[in-house]
């Protein structure tokens, strides 16, 4: 039963082109940049294609999929039909308008600033005014879910809310604290900056709101990846979710510790204290828990499938698995690009270990192969497994799927780890340029012309999807059934309160919040006078 | 609903959850604020109220006091885009008159002194820099400095929105065939040297940056001399020292050889 199946397909398919698009922007980059090419002289052409990459891809497209993907969790969960679909409607116009506002000035030239933002340079006000109506499109999205789970709440008392849903306002209550580090940012220090009203802006606290969505943000990226772990793919291959409360924990986790830990982004700036760094560090090896947690889950749950199917021993549940699922093989790749990206994340959020890494593009190879990676792997899985309840026609092109998860695995591993290993060699991140000739980078020119190759294997297997999802459009209809989400080994029957609301972990996010980060912003605030020249991007001088 | 009260310690999720989150914090602030500071060589605590200040960043002297004092003058010139807005034809008219005392030695039409700048055309933020520097005696010259020291705010403003207002001249002997050596089109990345259009213009242009085709080879060469010898050092963040220290004579010569053929 799916109501608004208009709706969740056109926040797929928005979602979908932006991500096209903002692929081609990637590709060219690594090409141009590159051994392979002459330089192309202009560095600002670079850093527009940055900021048009990076802002689309992380802040609308997954958050459209998150949106889209909340929605037909909603109805699909709920069982019944999504309150203020209007009102969704009126996000997704939000989203679009605002995505288009902040690419204008972005294609122009007017706001290279990459998608970070990087204050004291300041791009046009437009540009900031559509990454703050995403955001606001995306809030719409964190009322509705809560408006909706509160009303199925009190038509059923007492009955555990369905799992997908707990973890669907999970990661829409994540979101809403998160987007306000950068509002806060944007809408009081900077935009009043690039409207002309102020010439001057504190760098250093516009940094540290920043950081109080930079990371969070990614978990946010996370959660569609994370339901679909638990909620789809046990069903999928033919097995049961290993335990219903532990994914509860982990979804939890999440909200409480995802958030105050973002100053691991500041290590190298002056403007936050080393206790402070030290606390967020902590906490942010706390996040490490609820992955932990869900990799013995689903790790669990497949070989409960495994067991099922036949496969016997210490590892012949492994073999049993049905490896020609899509959905199999894009939990298996997942978990892969989450394991080696995890590690090197631990590095990134160890004080000493970060200062070798630090702004290399080690960085850019880490955030790629977890979000790119790991997740976005996951979104081409959700999509194969939506599409027939929301076009009600088959997706029978299997090798297709297949091929194009195969594609994107492989390329993103070549395209990430001569990354990481090129940071280590010291290489800068967000270079325009790098004079290959020169005896010392000279031996980073074979790793990145080889992540061009890895690049264009994306590219390929972003086509394949496409073609998959359109041929899926031309299909005949059928009727796909009931939509249903896995089932736990101990169905829950009643749960307790805690881990059926999210009353005492907000409270418990907002007071981790104030401990980890009030200090550093009041300081910042009290002592005043850090105000440097704002650096006009785009303007005459 | 069920009676089951979640905000209470009776509540064992509400106890755990809470309980391990503030053990967390409490061990984290523990660690990070007292053993931390502590555990750090020559940190030079006066006691641990002093640690946790100092973990948390609260600016304060150390306790070796006394900071050691340059023995130059450091530039003090802060500036904004908006400090140089449209122009004012008044303050071109006083910059004419006060800057006939300048063609002495800068000349007009390109017709200054080799060791002298072209003045023409320049940005205004660029002439108004120098000139507070040359009065303020954190840029020098035998030449140049007594006559900035007699100059007053308004007069730096009006000769920097004369030049300003100037169009640039032509160069005078112009070579666009000859091509950029690459320390020009690319700087060299593993020095830290940026290409000079990275912030001279045509890349971009910062505030207070001059533009250098058509300049004199000598004047460029001195100047890159003087930055990495340290005999010049107005540049605020020490941005052009830094580049010129890493500078290769050769390279000095063939950037100033390069601007200097510019139209």
């Amino acid at each position: 039963m799916l109501n608004s199946k208009r709706l969740v397909l056109a926040h797929f398919w928005l979602a979908f082109a932006v991500f096209g698009l903002a692929l081609l922007l990637g590709e060219w980059q690594m090409f141009v940049r590159s051994p392979l090419n002459l330089w192309i002289g202009n560095s600002e052409l670079y850093y527009r294609s940055v900021t048009a990459h990076g802002s689309a891809m992380g802040y609308v497209f997954p958050t459209l999929i998150a949106m889209g993907f909340g929605y037909a969790i909603t109805e699909f969960a709920l069982k019944k039909p999504l309150i203020g679909r209007r009102w969704a409607w009126a996000g997704l116009a939000l989203v679009a308008v605002g995505a288009v506002t902040a690419m204008i000035p972005v294609s122009l030239g007017l706001a290279s600033i990459l998608y970070t933002f990087y204050p004291p340079m300041i791009g046009n006000p437009f540009y900031y005014i559509g990454v703050v109506l995403v955001v606001v499109g995306s809030w719409i999205w964190v009322a509705l879910m809560s408006v909706n789970m509160a009303a199925w709440k009190r038509e059923n008392p007492g009955k555990p809310v369905p799992l997908a849903m707990f973890a669907n306002v999970a990661g829409a209550y994540l979101w809403g604290w998160t987007a306000v580090g950068a509002a806060i940012e944007v809408i009081v220090l900077i935009l009043p900056v690039a409207l002309g009203l102020r010439t001057t802006i504190d760098a250093g606290l516009s940094r540290v709101f920043f950081s109080w969505t930079l990371h969070a943000i990614v978990y946010f990226w996370l959660m569609p990846t994370y339901i679909a772990y638990y909620t789809i793919f046990p069903r999928a291959i033919g097995g049961r979710l290993y335990s219903d409360a532990m994914a509860r924990i982990a979804f939890i986790l999440f909200v409480v510790v995802a958030m105050p830990i973002g100053v691991h982004h500041l290590f190298a700036d002056p403007q936050v204290g080393a206790g402070f760094k030290f606390i967020q560090s902590v906490f942010t090896g706390m996040v490490a828990l609820p992955t932990l947690v869900t990799i013995f889950t689903i790790c669990a749950s497949a070989e409960l499938a495994g067991r099922l199917r036949g496969g016997k021993g210490p590892f012949g549940w492994v073999a049993a698995l049905p490896w020609d699922n899509p959905m199999m093989l894009a939990v298996a790749f997942s978990f892969v690009m989450l394991g080696f990206g995890g590690a090197g994340g631990l590095i990134n959020m160890s004080y000493q270990l970060d200062a070798s890494i630090h702004n290399t593009q080690w960085i850019t190879g880490h955030f790629h192969l977890i979000f790119a990676g790991a997740i976005v792997i996951m979104y081409f899985a959700i999509a194969y497994d939506l599409w027939p309840h929301l076009t009600g026609r088959a997706l029978d092109s299997v090798r297709l799927m297949k091929a194009q998860l195969w594609l994107w695995f492989v390329g993103m591993i070549v395209t990430t780890f001569p990354w990481h290993y090129v940071g280590i060699l010291g290489m800068p991140r967000r270079m325009a340029s790098y004079d290959y000739a020169n005896p010392a980078i000279a031996p980073q020119a074979l790793s990145v012309s080889i992540s061009v190759f890895g690049g264009l294997m994306l590219l390929i297997s972003a086509g394949l999807f496409f073609a998959v999802l359109i041929r899926g459009h031309r299909a005949a209809q059928t009727d796909p059934g009931e939509y249903r989400f896995s089932i736990a080994v101990h169905e829950p029957v009643r749960v307790p309160v805690a881990l059926n609301g999210f009353a005492l972990w907000l409270t418990l996010m907002i007071a981790l919040t104030a401990i980890n980060y009030g200090y550093p912003i009041a300081q910042l605030l009290a002592l005043g006078g850090n105000a440097v020249p704002a650096v006009y991007v785009g303007a005459a001088r | 609903m069920s009676a089951e009260r979640l905000f209470t310690f009776r509540n064992p999720w509400f106890a755990a959850g809470v309980g391990i989150t503030a053990a967390m914090v409490v061990l984290s602030l523990i660690a990070g604020f007292v053993l931390l500071p502590y555990a750090t060589k020559n940190s030079q605590l006066a006691g641990l109220w002093d640690a946790i200040c100092s973990a948390a960043g609260v600016p304060r002297a150390t306790a070796i006091s006394g900071s050691p004092k340059p023995t130059f003058v450091t530039s003090s010139v802060v500036m904004n885009p908006q400090m140089f807005g449209p122009t004012d034809t008044r303050s071109v008219g006083r910059g004419a008159t006060l800057a006939m005392q300048c063609a002495i030695c800068h000349g007009s039409n390109r017709q200054g002194q080799v060791d002298t700048p072209n003045l023409e055309g320049q940005p205004a933020a660029a002439v108004y820099k120098e000139l507070r520097d040359f009065k303020s005696g954190s840029r020098t010259n035998a030449v140049m400095s007594p006559f900035a020291v007699k100059l007053s705010e308004q007069d730096m403003l009006d000769l920097a929105a004369y030049y300003s207002y100037l169009p640039r001249q032509p160069g005078s002997h112009p070579d666009p065939a000859l091509a950029a050596p690459p320390i020009v089109s690319r700087g060299a990345p593993m020095r830290n040297v940026p290409t000079c259009s990275s912030c001279h213009g045509t890349t971009d242009a910062k505030l207070g940056t001059p533009w250098l085709d058509g300049q004199s080879a000598v004047y460029i060469q001195t100047q890159l001399e003087a930055f990495a010898s340290g005999t010049r050092r107005n540049d605020i963040s020490q941005q052009m020292r830094n580049i010129a220290r890493q500078m290769t004579s050769e390279e000095i010569d063939e950037a100033a050889r390069y601007y200097a053929v510019q139209p």
